[in-house]
């Protein structure tokens, strides 16, 4: 007998099917709208029209009177339960429903319950809400001008829309920097807000039982645990007789992180009728109202010696957060992790003030496949490195060259703070420049530059920190953020996983029992995972920030070594050794002194139930929580070319290859779709994908006429390379996280690509999308196109 | 999707459509293809107090060559029917525009005619159809009429169509000599509502331009022909001068509105390129085929 073959029971590093996909291709999900209870009623949200306004009266007498109406809820009614607002996972507050103003378009304003949501929505039109406008503020530049209207004038001691100051980094020393510096490069960018848009919007059945006292809430979220909590703080309910489920998830990204108003008024309509109460947010709802991400605006400069070293950074940032400061995000780090900026490059100085601002757009921040603001940071920091070897007069890749981290570097300690744990970012970066054939590319570029042919290539290098966090400096709520597993191994050598993460679509049910299979050399197929429901789940932070392998996925290791420590003892004692006889391989304990007598992992299972020593507690079983030391850095180069047509403002997308080293792989392909689908999204955010708002505050990317998803037909392929693997030294397995860096990383190399194959008019910066019209002005007028896209009158 | 109530039929026959046309006049609305009615109905946008469903009539999916040479398409026919087309030899402009109308979750139930109907300033049939002269035939309470597509768009929105009437099928003309061009389109993504685009159906004699029907999209409230350029080319030898000459009367008859597709001035300069490239596509085709 000998240890079990990994590649053959689904262990670590096999591209293992996803056990999930078999239900989904057959149709037989359990989506929250796939939820059906005895009894149940729906209710629909009656949403704003306007941005700012007062509410002068709500009548809602006609909407009591459509038949089949149940409840027409107010703020003014849900005020008398003190649930007019909520607190905000930031420590601000939330209306739930309006009272005194609504303060962006799409807020919620009233809700009805009915039989139908055909007639919930019948009625919603029919209530009648008298509106006294106000005028709208939509760019922090306005809510910050002197006599802006107060938006939060909720707020005792809220003068102004200022929401806070936030500064980090070494003031003195990135001045003197700057003194020293023989180039400075400038720039100032704006990352669009965009939407996650999920294709599953929210939604929610809240079923309050009278008669046990317990509320069950089936939820679209990300984080059950954490929407428990703050349910128990807001509705003022008994935490142990609240059950939050959240089954399969159409998409999240962030989005299904924050509480929102429509959970809580199902749960209060419940409450109040006694009765389970569906909530299914339609797309415009989700699209208008919903945690979007970004929105920034970034004054960036370099101090740069002339032989291409940087001597330090200065970075401004004012962080547009709609109309309650509603992100989740850890407590102490007011703008999420923006100060991870430059980390993979070796900056001496570097200083970074922000300030987070109110204006009448729907509250957010930080949502969508982002560790808290690290798609903003690595953005601006490789667009800023774009600009400033231009400013040099010096190659793209030379450049990096001369800046990124060494090997011999780590663990590297950045000027905001952090610690790089590992990486092998100049091997990284050549790979990447083989696969995209640099030099030559560089050649091609300059013949067909000869002949009016616009060719360009962008370049995008970046760590971020990922696993969300180690208990020093990370909670929500004060609640840290650790995760947790809980392992139980039947008799038969069959195991069920309980993680305290949840999926997002990211295939964990697959994914986790394969890292129980290389911990245990239990066959993946015989482990069975489940997560998402609060009374059976161990307490866990969510999904979200890359956090699920480098947390939950570490918790889960630790606990199946926990029970590989028990079953040891049980094979000494059925090998009648002593413990310190017995060695381990995949599956097997064996006698060190004679290697053939051995028990497998199943056989230890068996006899912990029925066979064990002598005062040893029957059963295997176990839970870990894991609190990560650090937090772990994958390290990604993303390099596109490009083709501009000057005629149309159109680029079409030549070659994308990317290198990503995110550590130990645990199931390549799930990686490599991660990857794929993250590329996907940032030529999303590069070329059409953002939310806007005219003058007056009206959203214009309501629904999907207007916000801009790439399909199949646009998204160009990619070439992805595993080759540069560098095992994060704290975490268990090795793991650094991956669902994220594509995304985060990606935007950068199709723009920067762009501003190259235009690098001759001398225009700096478009900012994104680089939509056709905005390309061609830049073109045409040899000037920078700055700002949100232009929403024009249709006079 | 919650649209407001309405009622609904499917008759399974013109006369049994017409009927109820007739009964519920401006309150009835018919269904084709819904690619554009639904949408409006889930947005609430529209409420149409019943809906005629013509899915059940029978023989009105056909396209097919008529005997004077005329091409001839159903109120039922999908446009993925006309991107599939071997019958499009003859009318190139459509070959080219059939398999950029929206996505192909679209097209496969989205109709030519249905679109037409429409009336969008920013539908891509409508500038064909104009530039290939087509026309419409409807049938109503005052019996059959056919009406010229360059009078079938009275507005955005409002097609000619009287109470009561309905569409039945579109009629494009066949080519007197050798017919050349295509249609090109500027969208954000596919399936977005056109930013600008132009349709150019020459037909050639030799080198010599007989016929020109230029057509603009997205540019101007109603479906805009371009005269001034077709003017340009008519009668003369196809030649870079021609075509640029050809290329500014289109963008010059072009009447776009800023908005956040583009500025009117990128919108005109877009629908000059496309005429140049359509053009020089046919110059640059060898000679005797069609491009």
């Amino acid at each position: 007998m000998t240890a079990v073959d990994e590649r053959k029971i689904g262990g670590l590093g096999t591209s293992r099917k996803r056990v999930e996909d078999d239900r989904f291709i057959r149709g037989k999900g359990n989506y929250v709208d796939d939820i059906v209870l005895p009894g149940m009623l729906h209710m629909e949200i009656l949403r704003s029209p306007v941005a700012h306004a007062r509410i002068k009266s709500i009548d809602t007498s006609r909407a009591w009177e459509v038949p089949g109406v149940h409840l027409v809820l107010t703020g003014e009614m849900a005020a008398t339960r003190n649930l007019a607002w909520m607190p905000t996972l930031s420590y601000d507050t939330q209306a739930v429903l309006a009272t005194d103003k609504v303060r962006f378009q799409g807020q919620e304003v009233a809700v009805v319950v009915a039989d139908d949501p055909y007639i919930a929505k019948d009625a919603c039109e029919l209530i009648d809400v008298e509106y006294e406008p106000l005028p709208a503020l939509v760019t922090p530049e306005q809510a910050i001008a002197e006599g802006a209207p107060v938006i939060r004038d909720d707020k005792a001691g809220q003068d102004d829309n200022l929401i806070y100051t936030w500064e980090v980094g070494d003031k003195d020393g990135t001045d003197r920097a700057f003194e020293q510096a023989d180039v400075i490069s400038k720039l100032r960018l704006h990352y669009p807000r965009s939407h996650p848009s999920p294709i599953e919007p929210c939604g929610s059945v809240a079923d309050f039982n009278r008669a046990t006292g317990k509320l069950t809430v089936y939820m679209t979220t990300q984080a059950p645990h954490i929407v428990r909590a703050a349910v128990a703080m807001i509705a003022e309910l008994p935490e142990h007789m609240i059950r939050i489920v959240a089954p399969d998830i159409g998409g999240g990204f962030g989005n299904k992180v924050p509480v929102y108003p429509g959970y809580v008024c199902s749960i209060l309509c419940s409450i109040l009728l006694e009765r389970p109460v569906k909530w299914i947010e339609d797309k415009t709802g989700n699209l208008i109202s919903t945690g979007f991400a970004r929105d920034m605006y970034l004054d960036s400069e370099m101090a740069l010696s002339k032989d291409g070293k940087i001597l330090g950074v200065r970075i401004r940032a004012d962080a547009d957060h709609g109309a309650f400061y509603a992100d989740a995000q850890p407590s102490k780090f007011k703008i999420g992790l923006l100060h991870s900026t430059f980390a993979c490059y070796d900056i001496p100085n570097a200083h970074l003030m922000a300030r987070g601002v109110y204006t009448n757009k729907a509250p957010g921040g930080v949502a969508y496949r982002c560790s808290f603001r690290v798609t903003e940071a690595m953005f601006f920091q490789e667009r800023m490195m774009h600009a400033a070897a231009n400013d040099l007069g010096m190659d793209q890749a030379e450049f990096r060259r001369r800046n990124l981290v060494r090997d011999d570097q780590f663990p590297y300690r950045t000027p905001f703070g952090f610690l790089l744990d590992s990486g092998q970012y100049h091997k990284c970066l050549e790979v990447g420049l083989k696969a995209i054939d640099y030099d030559n590319f560089r050649e091609q570029q300059k013949q067909a530059r000869a002949r009016g042919r616009l060719l360009g290539l962008g370049i995008s290098t970046m760590t971020e920190p990922l696993g969300a966090g180690n208990s020093r400096e990370f909670d929500i709520l004060g609640i840290k953020m650790f995760d947790s597993a809980e392992l139980r191994v039947h008799p038969t050598g069959k195991a069920l996983l309980r993680i305290g993460s949840k999926t997002q679509g990211q295939g964990h049910e697959t994914t986790f029992a394969q890292i129980v299979s290389h911990e245990l050399g239990i066959p993946a197929d015989d482990i069975v995972v489940e997560h998402g429901d609060t009374d059976t789940a161990p307490f866990g932070m969510g999904t979200y920030a890359s956090r699920s392998t480098p947390v939950a996925g570490a918790a889960t290791a630790m606990v199946a070594r926990k029970i590989r420590a028990k079953a040891r003892a049980i094979a000494a004692h059925l090998l009648e050794a002593s413990e310190e006889d017995v060695e381990w391989e995949l599956g097997r304990f064996y006698l060190r002194s004679s290697p053939e007598r051995g028990v497998t992992i199943q056989e230890c299972a068996m006899a912990a139930y029925g066979n064990m020593p002598d005062g040893m507690e029957p059963g295997l079983e176990h839970h870990a929580y894991y609190d990560p030391p650090n937090m772990t850095w994958p390290f990604a180069v993303y390099i596109a070319t490009v083709e501009v047509d000057p005629e149309t403002g159109v680029w079409d997308v030549l070659k994308v290859v990317a290198v990503d080293d995110c550590g130990v792989r645990i199931n390549p392909m799930i990686v490599e779709g991660q990857i794929m689908g993250g590329l996907t999204e940032a030529y999303a955010m590069s070329s059409m994908q953002f939310q806007t708002y005219d003058a007056e505050g009206n959203c214009i990317g309501s629904n999907y006429m207007d916000y801009l998803l790439p399909s199949a037909w646009e998204t160009p392929g990619f070439e992805l390379h595993s080759e540069v693997v560098t095992p994060s030294p704290h975490h268990p397995i090795g793991a650094k996280g991956i669902g994220e860096c594509a995304a985060v990383g990606g935007p950068a190399a199709f723009v920067n690509a762009v501003m190259d194959a235009i690098s001759h008019t001398g225009v700096r910066n478009i900012d994104m999308p680089l939509l056709p019209d905005r390309v061609w002005e830049a073109l045409n007028q040899r000037r920078d196109v700055s700002g949100a896209p232009p929403v024009r009158a249709e006079d | 999707m919650y649209p407001p109530r309405f009622a609904y039929e499917a008759p399974r026959s013109l006369d049994q459509a017409q009927a109820l046309l007739a009964e519920y006049g401006d309150e009835a609305k018919v269904l084709a293809g819904g690619q554009s009615l639904v949408p409006l109905l889930k947005l609430r946008f529209a409420a149409p107090a019943m809906l005629v469903d013509i899915n059940n009539v029978p023989d009105l999916e056909y396209h097919r060559t008529a005997s004077d040479g005329s091409l001839r398409v159903g109120a039922l026919c999908r446009h993925a029917d006309l991107e599939r087309s071997t019958l499009l030899a003859q009318f190139p402009v459509m070959a080219s525009a059939a398999p950029l109308v929206a996505d192909p979750v679209v097209r496969h139930r989205g109709t030519l005619v249905g679109s037409v109907c429409h009336a969008d300033p920013q539908g891509d049939w409508s500038a064909v159809l104009l530039a290939l002269d087509a026309s419409i035939v409807a049938v109503g309470p005052e019996g059959r009429r056919t009406i010229p597509m360059a009078e079938f768009v009275l507005g955005p929105f409002t097609p000619a169509l009287r109470p009561g009437e309905i569409a039945i099928e579109a009629v494009i003309p066949p080519p007197q000599h050798q017919p050349a061009g295509s249609y090109f389109k500027l969208e954000r993504r596919v399936g977005d509502f056109a930013t600008a685009g132009a349709a150019v159906a020459v037909e050639m004699d030799g080198s010599r331009v007989t016929r020109a029907g230029i057509a603009l999209t997205g540019v101007g409230t109603l479906g805009t022909r371009a005269t001034a350029a077709e003017e340009a080319l008519t009668g003369h030898e196809l030649t870079d001068g021609s075509i640029a000459e050809a290329a500014d009367a289109a963008a010059e008859s072009a009447n776009p509105q800023s908005d956040h597709r583009g500025s009117a001035q990128f919108k005109r300069h877009v629908v000059r390129t496309f005429v140049s490239r359509a053009l020089h596509r046919v110059l640059d085709a060898p000679a005797g085929k069609a491009a």
